[in-house]
């Protein structure tokens, strides 16, 4: 393969162009999509404008848990531009109040009997324009009558706890599910004769993905076809697509979802959420297209959140720093309906990794998943289903452990790191991690940061009182759901089509099931194309997010695309190159076994002056003259990959931070961020994705929870609230690389959309409570506001919920 | 997007038309200068005027900062990022440049004015902070003439202030004291994020004494101006670590701050004696030639 990597000391800068090459294949060039992104040029769906489009406003509950008495609508049918105003007992003439979440529970569509979290869909109204739907909202009377709302997830079981869920039949409680990993008897041995064991509790607050882009639809009901054809915020159009199909009854093959360009998503856009659904009702009842897009705080007050877990860690050790068993018990909130994304058979997602990067002798989870009256959601917000949650336990116990054995935490993970031998490596909970080399990591993390030399300097700044933290996390990912025998979502199986069509003058389309939010798929795609074929990146079209022109496939959530859309990508490639080489037999009049590859062209063994380009062979593909024996004319292929297991990535980061004596603010010096994503195909776009996710671990070590009144009102309803860091926050990022490639992905790459959201938080945390150490801090949880950072100072530490 | 309610717009075209639309429409109509305050609170539907009356237009009657010997006068449309450019107004009162690097961002900044700030009298509003401790006083106009109010008779409460329905408010004059200067501090979550509390302070020197000191807060309680203790406690007084902490603490018995997501009361408390002993510490080595 071509890396066209620059050497470590070549940093690219605007003025030496590194990230502008034009590699054919794998390499650093600047992202095909961009042009129109940085000209303000990008088609979202709140742009798409059709003939006659009518504008859809939600009404939203005041409060968290209330029956609802009375709804009077026609004050607001009254208004002049007002088309229609539905409320749920309406949808339930039809069948739609209610439909299914992607963890198989329900959800409301509209609430019919009571609403169940602060701001729930209760009534919409359609309007000429938005701004008439949004004041005939004001003319909707409601009655409701208030009851206790469930706010404690601590309370949530109590005996005397109000029931949430009185529409499922028999429910008498607020528990959602239990869920168990790993030995629980071999691990308690374990615990029973370790020389040291540690505890501790640890949450993981409630956050939200708040893409810039929030939610939108155009849903568009053609009367004369019968055909709907729905612009939507989707991270997952196929999968969309089938589920509409199964809840509103409308045959699959009249449905066609079209997800433009997507202003972030970071699992957020995986769900149906109820204002799809409404204005696809809408544009079914009054015949015209109709279009949703909620404003900021709808965004955050109602979408699927993520984490809001609150973990016990124990680790068993040996006295001299041998990790031998790792146990956690988990209370998970779900909020008022279960709306996890994730496999069907993983109801806590991919948790179950979280004996982290290190040689257990035994592990347990017990999990617990209980019901409040608060917004659904457990989305994969950058959190590859739920490893960001295992990943802080894991790490930030590690550092507990280092506390109680008095231990450098450096020292502590590399004495307990899977070794390179013991690949593939079979976890206590029963993952088969792919490949992996992980000291060399973590060597080059300490020394791109001089580790000794930190630590020196914090001796020395202790000395004087000053507040200096260095942490650490080692994490592994698990990427790429997934094989289909395990894993799917409603049914559907976890594998993904793609198609490549090679057009006669030798330029490209490749057309994924994927959905890019940003992640640059435009680019990477073409790039592993090139790889295959020899064709630039800037002669293949990558076509993606519209379900009538794409292949079947999942969509792009917990990295997924490259360990399984790549890897499709890659193989239909190398099934064209197949035959592209039978037709070059034929136009050299050689055997296939006589040609050699060379990216781009095949030539005659030992004679290179005989041989045809890849563009050559395509115009022979379509044109005149006969093709060899069999062959049919064309240039393309399809295929449906089903990847034979997940990839693991891995990192090693290091952080360093200064925390004011006076203040209490943190301020985030350096982050040194060594990634292993395997093989590389365009650096600058791992680059890209890496600062992403750190700036994102930023937010929620330091600034970010999506909290609650004890009445239910969330109060983290606007960025003003609820806070997104932005450059100032943030140090220059150090990155670093290693490659381990997957042995069973095609071109051997891993996934990386997500490893720095899953990795920083817990070095971010580790970093805030090493310099409280001579405060006699062992944690103290997110987020690490100065006022949380000063109470902890003071003694004070309490848990955010 | 989210969407205000119905209102009517009008232009201003001069001072005395804003005011004479202002009387004829009462207390349904509303000044919009930047909007950076009230069109969020129109957004969110939390404020729902029946008519605005902008008055950006008003560049040559309402933005200007004029220095005079005693006195600098600065026009109520006067951007947050002119207060922070001007090298003139930093070399005098270098406590506006403290202050404005770390109010909002570079958008609000570009639009909010001092105006809006003062009238806005959001308690987590720095302007007023900065203003209290510099002495400022308000210059309102109506119909009938003008008026001038000190800044804690401007500021009736948390979002309260002189200005009366028919009235605008149209200058911020600060007296200039010679052997004198001033520093602002604020602890935030985030950049641009509202102040978890801050605290300004300016202090007049005579020789090695401070003859005349001021600490203006923000964000630790209601309308929190002119705290009269701490001045009392500065006046002619040499500068010491000691006298910035008892100072930091009549502070912050004087702060009655709220428990918030931004941050608890107790912490709040502490950052008002910690911040006016920074402010303070800093003001007078400014003063004195001593800043590094
Ligand atoms: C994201 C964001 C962050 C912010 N962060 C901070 C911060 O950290 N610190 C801080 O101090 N501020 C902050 N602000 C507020 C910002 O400084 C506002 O611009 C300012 O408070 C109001 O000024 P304005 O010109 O925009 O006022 P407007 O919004 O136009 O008006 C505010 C109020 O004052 C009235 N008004 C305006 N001018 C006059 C006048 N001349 N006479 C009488 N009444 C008048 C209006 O009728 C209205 O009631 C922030 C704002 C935003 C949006």
């Amino acid at each position: 393969m071509t890396v066209t990597e620059p050497s470590a000391n070549q940093i690219p800068t605007p003025d030496n162009n590194l990230n502008d090459q034009k590699p054919t294949g794998f390499g650093r060039m600047l992202r095909k999509e961009d042009p129109r992104f940085v000209r303000g040029l990008g088609q979202y769906c709140d742009d798409v404008t059709l003939p006659g489009m009518l504008h859809l406003a939600i009404l939203r509950s005041p409060y968290a848990h209330a029956r609802i008495v009375s709804i009077d609508t026609s004050a607001a049918e009254a208004h002049p531009k007002v088309k229609a105003v539905v409320t749920g007992a309406m949808l339930a003439e039809h069948g739609l109040a209610w439909m299914p979440t992607l963890s198989n529970d329900v959800q409301a569509v509209l609430a019919t009997d009571k609403v169940r979290f602060q701001h729930q869909e209760v009534a919409f109204v359609v309007a000429e324009d938005r701004y008439s739907a949004r004041d005939a909202l004001e003319l909707i009377d409601v009655e409701y009558d208030p009851l206790d709302p469930v706010i404690d997830v601590r309370k949530a079981l109590d005996p005397d706890a109000a029931i949430i869920r009185d529409d499922l039949e028999g429910k008498t409680d607020n528990h959602c599910f239990n869920w168990q990993t790993g030995d629980d008897a071999a691990t308690q041995a374990v615990f029973d004769d370790a020389e040291v064991t540690v505890k501790q509790e640890m949450i993981y607050p409630r956050v939200h993905p708040a893409p810039m882009e929030t939610c939108a639809c155009v849903a568009d009901l053609d009367k004369v076809s019968g055909k709907l054809t729905l612009w939507s915020t989707t991270q997952a159009p196929h999968a969309h697509r089938t589920v509409y199909a199964l809840v509103a009854g409308l045959p699959e093959h009249k449905i066609r979802i079209i997800a433009p360009d997507i202003g972030g998503g970071f699992g957020g856009k995986v769900p149906i959420y109820p204002g799809y659904v409404c204005a696809i009702v809408a544009s079914l009842l009054i015949g015209k297209p109709v279009k949703w897009a909620e404003d900021r705080t709808e965004n955050l007050v109602s979408t699927g959140f993520a984490r809001d877990y609150i973990m016990i860690g124990e680790i068993a050790a040996s006295r001299d720093g041998k990790i031998r068993a790792v146990r956690t018990n988990v209370l998970a909130d779900h909020g008022a309906f279960n709306g996890v994304a994730s496999p069907v058979k993983y109801p806590a997602g991919f948790f179950g990794v979280f004996t982290g990067s290190y040689d257990l002798e035994a592990a347990f989870c017990n999990m617990d998943a209980v019901f409040t009256n608060k917004a659904p959601g457990g989305v994969a917000y950058a959190c590859s289903f739920r490893i960001t949650e295992a990943v802080y336990l894991v790490e930030r116990m590690v550092d507990v452990l280092a506390y109680e054995l008095d231990m450098d935490p450096a020292e502590l993970r590399l004495k307990n790191l899977i070794q390179p031998e013991q690949f593939p490596y079979e976890t206590k909970t029963g993952w088969i991690y792919d490949s992996g080399d992980y000291e060399p990591t973590m060597r080059k993390a300490m020394a791109m940061a001089g580790y000794d030399e930190l630590r020196r300097e914090q001796a020395e700044k202790r000395e004087r009182g000053e507040l200096m933290g260095i942490g650490i996390s080692f994490f592994t990912e698990a990427v790429g759901a997934g094989p289909r025998k395990d894993m799917d979502i409603l049914g559907l199986g976890m594998a993904d089509g793609c198609e490549l069509r090679i057009h006669p003058t030798g330029k490209a389309v490749v057309r994924l099931s994927v959905q890019t939010q940003g992640q640059g798929h435009e680019t990477t795609f073409a790039q592993i194309v090139a790889e295959e074929i020899g064709i630039p990146p800037e002669d293949i079209e990558v076509f993606h997010g519209d379900t009538d022109n794409t292949p079947f496939g999942l969509g792009t959530y917990g990295s997924r695309s490259t360990p399984v859309s790549g890897a499709a990508a890659a193989l239909v490639t190398r099934k064209v190159k197949d035959k592209a080489q039978i037709i070059a037999s034929g136009m050299l009049e050689v055997s296939v076994a006589d040609l050699q590859w060379d990216k781009g062209s095949f030539s005659v063994k030992g004679d290179p002056t005989k041989s045809v380009t890849i563009q050559d062979i395509a115009m022979k593909a379509h044109g005149a003259g006969d093709l060899p024996e069999g062959v049919e004319g064309g240039l393309e292929a399809q295929i449906c990959y089903n990847p034979s297991n997940l990839t693991y990535p891995f990192g090693a980061y290091i952080c360093v931070v200064d925390v004011d004596p006076g203040t209490a603010e943190v301020k985030v010096r350096r982050f040194i961020a060594v990634d292993d994503c395997g093989t590389q195909i365009n650096p600058m776009i791992i680059e890209g994705q890496v600062h992403g996710g750190l700036t994102d671990g930023v937010g929620m070590a330091l600034m970010q929870m999506i909290n609650f009144d004890e009445d239910g009102n969330c109060l983290a309803g606007s960025l003003m609230d609820y806070l997104i860091p932005t450059a100032m926050e943030v140090p220059d990022w150090e990155t670093g690389h290693t490659v381990t490639p997957s042995p069973h992905h095609p071109i051997g790459a891993k996934g990386i959309g997500e490893s720095a959201t899953v990795g920083s938080p817990p070095a971010i945390v580790n970093a805030v409570v090493d310099a409280l150490k001579p405060f006699g801090i062992r944690h103290a949880d997110m987020p690490l506001t100065p006022s949380r950072v000063w109470e902890a100072m003071q003694g004070n530490h309490t848990p955010p919920i | 997007m989210q969407v205000p309610a119905p209102f009517e717009y009008e232009r201003a075209t001069s001072v005395d038309h804003a005011i004479a639309l202002m009387e004829r429409l009462g207390d349904e109509a509303r000044i919009v200068a930047g909007g950076h305050s009230l069109l969020p609170m129109m957004k969110l539907r939390l404020a729902m005027p029946e008519y605005l009356i902008d008055i950006n237009d008003l560049v040559d009657e309402l933005q200007y900062i004029r220095f005079t010997e005693d006195e600098v006068r600065i026009g109520a449309l006067t951007r947050h990022q002119q207060l922070l450019e001007s090298d003139e107004l930093a070399a005098i009162f270098p406590i506006f440049r403290d202050a404005e690097k770390v109010i909002a961002d570079p958008v609000v900044r570009n639009k909010g004015t001092l105006g809006g700030s003062l009238c806005q009298a959001d308690p987590s509003e720095d302007l007023s902070a900065v203003c209290d401790a510099l002495e400022a006083k308000c210059v309102i106009r109506n119909s009938s003439g003008q008026r001038v109010v000190e800044m804690h008779d401007f500021h009736r409460g948390p979002y309260e202030t002189a200005v009366e329905d028919g009235e605008m408010l149209t200058e911020v004059r600060i007296p200039i004291k010679p052997n004198s200067s001033s520093a602002y501090h604020k602890v935030e979550r985030r950049a641009g994020d509202w102040a978890v509390a801050s605290a300004g302070a300016a202090v007049t020197m005579n020789g090695d004494v401070i003859a005349d000191g001021r600490v203006g807060l923000c964000a630790v309680g209601p309308n929190l101006t002119n705290v009269q203790p701490i001045s009392d406690a500065l006046r002619n007084q040499p500068p010491s670590e000691e006298l910035y902490a008892r100072v930091g603490e009549i502070a912050a018995a004087n702060a009655s701050p709220a428990t918030d997501t931004r941050g608890t009361a107790a912490y709040k408390t502490h950052l008002a004696k910690e911040l006016t002993i920074r402010s303070l510490r800093k003001a007078v080595a400014r003063a004195t030639g001593q800043e590094i």
